[in-house]
């Protein structure tokens, strides 16, 4: 039943890649990501607006993978990675696509996925309303995080959020996140 | 009491606290993966200026990035600062944002609604 989650991965791929890692996502992981695409955007010439908001929103969709993977299955090729993840950045027309990739417990896609569509199905306004709800009522969980990641993600980025989760196995399943981050009109 | 002073890294701000002169800064990003770590020493430090605040007490947030880990942290910091407030001391949080930041307009803005304390958004013109 189970899959390879990296050539899925693949077949996802934005293409024009400005970064691909594979892995464990430790903090100093996050550190050279971020240093290394703050500086092609530099050097590329990108515009403050946009660059900015891709390495904001490049910072919570890394740290979202650092706080809520779950552990990898066994029998999975890595089993040295505590926090194992995908993350691909590319560039697009319209500006970069963010494509992480990571393991989740099947119990807790149902979860995942509800939020998810909560938050697509939401205007503009229902989510700063929404982000504010929660920065206000919700406490910063035990695993570190305070669930508006995703929101603050749909917030910044005024898009849909485009995920899949594909099942990799009776108790696992594998989560796939495509953002894209672009000029806003 | 002493000033709470802690250097800027890559992603933790530079915060200078001083309850001599009733100036409070948060400059910089605030992008670190354990946020409260970072910030319990800034909120502890506050719930004991709260027992004798100045008569004024002036804050200027000078981010560039933050992440939502650190909003909730920003949050707890403000909340300190709304019972000096509301406990008859004048405090007012400058909040400053680069030109056409909009982002970092709105989460001003998003704390404005929250917090009752004075807030001022003051755009960086370079």
């Amino acid at each position: 039943m189970s899959f390879n989650v990296e050539k899925y991965f693949s077949e996802l791929s934005n293409g024009n890649q400005l970064i691909y890692y594979k892995g464990n996502i430790d903090s100093d992981l996050i550190n050279r990501i971020l240093d290394t695409i703050e500086e092609k955007l530099i050097t590329s010439n990108e515009h403050s607006k946009l660059r900015k908001r891709v390495y904001i929103v490049l910072v919570e969709s890394l740290q979202n993978l650092y706080h809520h993977v779950d552990k990898v299955p066994e029998g999975f090729e890595d089993q040295t990675s505590e926090k194992y993840g995908i993350l691909e950045v590319s560039k697009v027309d319209r500006g970069y696509k963010i494509l992480t990739g990571n393991f989740i417990k099947a119990e807790n896609v149902g979860v995942l996925e509800e939020k998810i569509k909560r938050i697509n199905k939401s205007s503009h306004e229902e989510i700063t309303e929404l982000y504010k709800y929660i920065l206000n009522h919700q406490r910063i969980s035990s695993k570190g995080g305070g669930g508006l990641g995703l929101v603050d993600i749909a917030r910044k980025t005024r898009n849909k959020l485009e995920y899949i989760f594909r099942e990799y196995n009776e108790t696992t399943s594998f989560f796939y996140l495509n953002i894209l981050v672009s000029e806003r009109n | 009491m002493e000033p709470i002073i802690i250097e800027g890294t890559p992603k933790t701000p530079t915060i200078k606290f001083d309850a001599r002169t009733g100036v409070f800064e948060i400059k910089g990003r605030s992008i670190p993966e354990n946020s409260v770590e970072f910030y319990k020493p800034l909120v502890d430090w506050l719930d004991l200026y709260k027992e004798s605040p100045l008569s004024k007490t002036v804050v200027s947030i000078k981010l560039e990035y933050f992440n939502t880990s650190s909003s909730k942290c920003i949050l707890d910091v403000f909340k300190k600062l709304e019972a000096i407030h509301k406990a008859k001391y004048d405090v007012e949080i400058n909040w400053y944002y680069e030109e056409d930041d909009e982002d970092m307009l709105e989460a001003g803005e998003d704390y404005e609604s929250i917090i009752r304390v004075p807030f001022k958004m003051i755009e960086i013109v370079e």
